[in-house]
């Protein structure tokens, strides 16, 4: 995800100091992965020298954190296209678990295990999700959707995988 | 287009078209009765001899060599069937031959119908070979000369008939036939209502089968688009479609059905599978009606859904059954048979068919109130059993479907019931009370050829007969006023007492008889010092003795009083010299023994072929009426087998659309016992009101029909009781038959069928 | 956790076709177990065993130590009735009664009188959101609400067990969600076990466990597999 882009759009509703923006960040889209503080302003000062924001006050105090940051045009036009265009769909072509799928069945391990083993851990994620959705308000039940049909779009691609492992361990293998 | 439902939908299509095939096989059938009769009756003409009774009165032109002497036996019988019996003798080379008979038997031979044949060639032959002399076999009677295939019918040469004595036949065919009654042809065409509405109804119902499936599969054909007026045509076409069907699968029913019909003997009558051969006419009706039937009620059915692309939905259940318009049927019959109250019997036109478009009408109203009826009563029923509960709900849900169900029975039974009513209040029409006491004896034979004297020895020996009394008769003139004339009768003190009141008797006493009323035409009682001449030359003088008394004569067995009469003891009189004398034996048999009747005919045959043997009975119904009424019974009896069955195929079909719904709920536990019950209820609720309102309906249209005659109203509860009791055993069949199939569905591992 | 229903070596076959071929798996008291696998992978035959619906042609299942597969027909509907509830995927409400009725229809069948029924029934409407409904009949409401019924009547008479054979097959996700929630829920706050058989990962996380039926035997994903 784009975090410049991110705080493009949160400055656009209303200029922030920079632990604001990191909050703001954090309790809506990081949930599980607070924003480090040095990500915070190597962005910021990227966005400042790119002119897409520029510093609207400096109160009085100790340190950096005290600047005040607002959105400029430039900046607003650039939160206009990002939203405006379409994602380019990610193509997990060079998929980590196909890769040791084959391997595994090249150095004639058990390939189902690897599978089964990785199935029981995305049903464990999802398990979990589920839970956390279970007590979180709307914002958090659409993030842990989010995660989860992911997650259900690889277990299929693993429960397909399974089913047809005995024909791609002969193709890998005749290739080989 | 139609019938492009996949698997389900031919299954459907041919459970439709089998159930309206018998319907229309029944149809077919009914509409080929008559004409089978009629045949029948053709052949019965065709082989009484033209101009019946012409016996040669002496001075006649001597018989030519065309003439053939018969006597026909109109008694015969074996055991209850009649036997078609003739004596034979050719006069000349040119006599008669009847149809059916290829040569004339000479004497000492006997052409018999196939069914004689077999009954000579079975164990059971020897009771009625004796009859035949011994003649042999020289031939059989064809088809031509049988009222049917299973007629017991012989010619027998004999060289005992003489011209003076037997008819003389020139040619064979005589269209004497008998006219049905006004009476007789209100209950033909009463009956004929009340045995084809029902299947009338039975064809209706027949219809609908599967219709939710077929409502389901129309919504899948406007997915793909098809609008309202398409799906209705294509419903309309499927009818259509299933209606021909069942067209030829009641053509296939009909033709087989009439290959079974000649192995059948009912009352006497047996018929060709030729015989049954609906006419073209009403075979043209049929073909034409049920298409149209079947497209009527599918379109009156389709008026109750609307067909969405995604699914179906019922118009019924929110609107309220209105009653007006259900009552206008049975008013409008009414109308149509008040008209003709007390006008039957004295009518002289044709008002047969506003007869049966008055009852028509009328036992269609059952069928429109009877929905109403159910929905009335179901309404109102709260809380019950868990079984009770998914009963009433399901009617309530959807009484029209129970009501289609019992419509069939409820029109057969108020049909059977108005019926009945009309029989019983006109039976008196029919019946006649012989006046027989079959406590006296329960055989009579008469010789009415030749001596009778040697009869009651005969009769006596034979085995079964347990006990035997006789009296001969001859007649007398006056010698001194020979117009007058008295009848002479001879027997012993027992013998006598049959026919006379008699307080003391012993060998050697005479009594006269005189009826209390005026002596009618020449007839006289003879008085003491009368003489009288006797014998077949009138020559044999004979003083009437004074020791004559006078007693009241009494009915005989058979119910017949003698009358004036002059009542002689062997004793008295040396009536050797009578000359030939009529022989009459009331004869009583070991009831265990019912065959000791055979052994009668057979040494009865023995003295004199014509001797007349005859069972008593109390009373003697006319052959016909009795007929009638055995038809009906028969009818009604298959009809509400029929109705049954259609029964059965809706709630088999009901029950394999609720399949999976069954499957779970014995998943969850569900006592079978609680479902069988549902589905008891579930039927034996309508079956009840249905029941109800036809009993109702069927006293309606007794009353009426009672009124066409001018007979006072009387209900027969028995009848009644026994028509119901009738409708609710087929109805418990049916329901009993309904459980192993729903025991099989409501094995748990029915669940895996998804 | 004591173990509440117990499967071992269960064998079954359709005609020539196995559908199961040694199955085991145990459920513990509460325990919400999703059993997942492939369409045509003897799932559902392996839930019909469980719950003594089918009864398997060789292995064992005890409820309780008692055996299943040795008791008569009579006692298995009754312990069905009595102890386990269930959910199908669709057309298990009786059209005729309303959803009420429908709800108070087990504790009917055990001879609860029906003023007290249908007071418990409207009481587990109002637990899964369905009170609007109570006067319909099914053949009214919408799939997610007939479903939320049908969990209704499958907790209403207080089982051990849920049997859910694919309770949100015919549902959109939403609808679903909500029905695995409520189900989930109200089969926690009863401490009834459930058996969840579904194909949809999603569905199934809203279990404390998974295992997966493979060829007619039930894997634990977590190690080798059992069975």
């Amino acid at each position: 995800m784009s975090i410049g882009q991110t705080f493009l759009g949160l400055l656009e509703s209303s200029p922030r100091h920079g632990y604001d923006l990191k909050r703001a960040y954090d309790e809506r889209f990081g949930r599980t992965r607070p924003l480090p503080y040095g990500q915070v302003y190597a962005t910021l000062s990227r966005l400042l020298k790119s002119g897409l924001v520029e510093v609207d006050s400096v109160e009085p105090g100790e340190g950096p954190e005290r600047k005040r940051y607002a959105i400029t045009e430039a900046g607003v036009t650039d939160v206009d296209r990002w939203l405006s265009h379409a994602e380019k769909p990610e193509p997990y072509l060079q998929s980590v678990l196909y890769t040791k799928v084959v391997l595994a069945l090249l150095t004639d391990r058990p390939a189902a295990d690897l599978l089964d083993t990785q199935t029981a851990e995305h049903l464990r994620l999802m398990r979990e999700l589920t839970r956390r959705k279970d007590g979180g308000d709307l914002a958090e039940q659409l993030i842990c959707d989010h995660a989860l049909f992911h997650l259900e779009a690889d277990l299929r691609w693993l429960e397909l995988t399974a089913a047809r492992l005995d024909e791609l361990a002969r193709e890998v293998r005749s290739h080989g | 287009m139609a019938i492009a439902g996949g698997r389900d939908g031919w299954t459907r299509a041919l459970l439709a078209a089998v159930a309206m095939g018998i319907g229309v096989a029944a149809l077919l059938i009914a509409t080929a009765v008559p004409g089978a009769l009629d045949s029948r009756q053709d052949r019965i003409d065709a082989r009484r001899p033209a101009s019946s009774g012409d016996i040669r009165a002496p001075g006649d032109a001597p018989a030519a060599a065309n003439t053939l002497l018969m006597t026909e036996l109109f008694d015969a019988a074996f055991r209850d069937q009649a036997v078609y019996a003739a004596l034979v003798r050719a006069v000349g080379p040119d006599a008669p031959l009847p149809p059916g008979v290829t040569r004339l038997p000479q004497p000492g031979e006997v052409i018999v119908s196939p069914a004689l044949r077999d009954l000579l060639a079975s164990k059971d032959g020897d009771l009625f070979a004796p009859r035949l002399e011994g003649a042999r076999i020289a031939g059989t009677i064809g088809p031509a000369g049988l009222a049917g295939p299973g007629e017991l019918a012989y010619y027998l040469g004999t060289d005992k008939l003489t011209l003076d004595n037997d008819q003389a036949v020139t040619a064979f065919g005589d269209t004497n036939t008998a006219e049905f009654s006004p009476i007789l042809a209100l209950l033909i065409v009463v009956i004929s209502v009340v045995l084809l509405l029902p299947i009338a109804v039975l064809i209706g119902t027949a219809v609908r089968f599967g219709g939710e499936r077929r409502d389901r599969r129309l919504a899948a054909l406007r997915l793909v688009g098809a609008d309202e007026r398409m799906t209705r045509r294509v419903a309309a076409g499927e009818a259509l479609a299933t209606a021909l069907l069942s067209l030829a699968a009641g053509a296939v029913f009909f033709l087989l059905g009439r290959q079974v019909v000649p192995l059948f003997t009912l009352w006497d009558v047996s018929l060709n599978a030729g015989d049954l051969s609906p006419s073209p006419l009403l075979a043209l009706a049929v073909a034409l009606a049920v298409p149209a039937l079947a497209v009527a009620v599918t379109m009156v059915a389709m008026r109750g859904v609307v067909v969405e692309p995604l699914g179906v939905t019922r118009r019924a259940g929110t609107t309220r059954r209105r009653l007006w318009w259900r009552l206008i049927l049975p008013l409008a019959g009414l109308a149509a048979l008040y008209p003709l109250f007390g006008d039957i019997r004295s009518s002289t036109v044709d008002n047969r068919y506003q007869i049966a478009a008055g009852a028509i009408l009328l036992l269609f109203g059952a069928v429109a109130l009877l929905p109403w009826v159910i929905d009335l009563v179901v309404r109102r029923i709260r809380g019950g059993a868990v079984p009770w509960q998914l009963a009433v709900r399901r009617l309530q849900q959807d009484s029209a479907t129970s009501a289609r169900m019992v419509n069939g029975v409820a029109v057969a039974v108020a049909g059977t019931i108005g019926l009945q009513m009309l029989f019983a209040g006109v039976e008196g029409d029919f019946r006649t009370d012989t006046g027989a006491d079959t406590s006296r004896a329960d055989i009579i034979a008469q010789s009415t050829n030749g001596d009778g004297r040697e009869l009651p020895r005969r009769l006596r020996a034979v085995p079964g007969v347990t006990s035997v009394a006789s009296i001969l008769q001859t007649t007398a003139i006056k010698a001194d006023k020979p117009e007058l004339f008295t009848l002479v009768f001879v027997a012993d003190c027992a013998g006598l007492a049959e026919a006379l009141v008699l307080e003391r008797c012993a060998d050697g006493d005479v009594f006269v008889a005189k009826p209390s009323g005026n002596v009618l035409g020449p007839y006289y009682a003879a008085a003491p010092g009368d003489q009288i001449l006797l014998g077949a030359d009138k020559q044999l003088a004979w003083t009437v003795p004074a020791h004559l008394r006078e007693v009241p004569g009494r009915s005989d067995p058979g119910g017949f009083n003698r009358g004036t009469g002059l009542f002689i003891t062997p004793g008295a009189v040396d009536t050797s010299r009578f000359g030939p004398l009529e022989g009459w034996v009331s004869l009583r048999t070991d009831p265990a023994d019912p065959d000791a009747i055979e052994r009668v005919r057979n040494a009865a045959a023995a003295v004199d072929q014509r001797t007349f043997v005859y069972r008593l009975s109390r009373v003697d119904e006319a052959n016909r009426f009795v007929n009638v009424r055995r038809g009906l019974y028969i009818g009604a009896l298959v009809t509400l087998l029929l109705v049954g069955a259609s029964l059965l195929v809706g709630l088999l079909e009901h029950l394999r659309e609720r399949r999976r719904l069954l499957a779970i709920l014995v998943a969850m536990g569900t006592r079978r016992g609680t479902l069988l019950w549902s589905v008891v209820w579930q039927t034996v609720v309508p079956v009840v009101l249905g029941l109800a309102l036809a009993v109702g309906f069927g006293l309606t249209l007794g009353a009426v029909l009672l009124r066409l005659v001018t007979v006072p109203i009387a209900v027969n509860w028995a009848v009644v009781g026994l028509s119901v009791a009738l409708a609710a055993a087929v109805m418990t069949v049916v329901t009993l038959l309904s459980l192993p199939p729903l025991w099989r569905l409501t094995r748990p591992d029915g669940l895996r069928a998804e | 956790m004591a173990k509440l229903l117990v499967a071992d070596g269960l064998r079954k076959a359709f005609g020539q076709t196995p559908a199961l071929d040694g199955a085991s798996i145990s459920v513990g008291a509460g325990e919400i177990v999703a059993v997942m696998g492939p369409s045509g992978s003897g799932k559902s035959t392996l839930l019909h065993c469980l719950a003594g619906i089918t009864q398997p042609d060789a292995g064992k299942v005890r409820y309780e130590g008692r055996k299943l597969t040795e008791m008569t027909d009579r006692e298995r509907s009754a312990l069905r009735r009595g102890k386990f509830g269930f959910v199908f995927q669709f057309g298990q409400l009786v059209p005729e009664l309303t959803c009420l009725e429908n709800v108070a229809l087990p504790l009917r069948m055990d001879r609860v009188r029906r003023r007290e029924a249908e007071r418990r029934a409207t009481e587990w409407l109002e637990r899964l959101e369905v009170t609007d409904v109570a006067g319909k009949r099914p053949g009214e409401v919408s799939g997610g609400q007939g479903q939320r019924v049908a969990v209704a009547r499958a907790l209403v008479a207080n089982p051990r067990v849920i049997f859910a054979d694919e309770p949100t097959g015919a549902l959109d996700s939403l609808n679903g969600e909500r029905v695995m929630r409520l189900l989930t829920q109200s089969a926690r706050e009863s401490h009834a076990a459930v058996v969840l058989v579904t194909h949809e990962a999603r569905v199934a996380s809203y279990s404390d466990r998974e295992v997966v039926v493979r060829d007619g035997r039930v894997r634990d994903l977590t190690g080798a597999s059992r069975g």
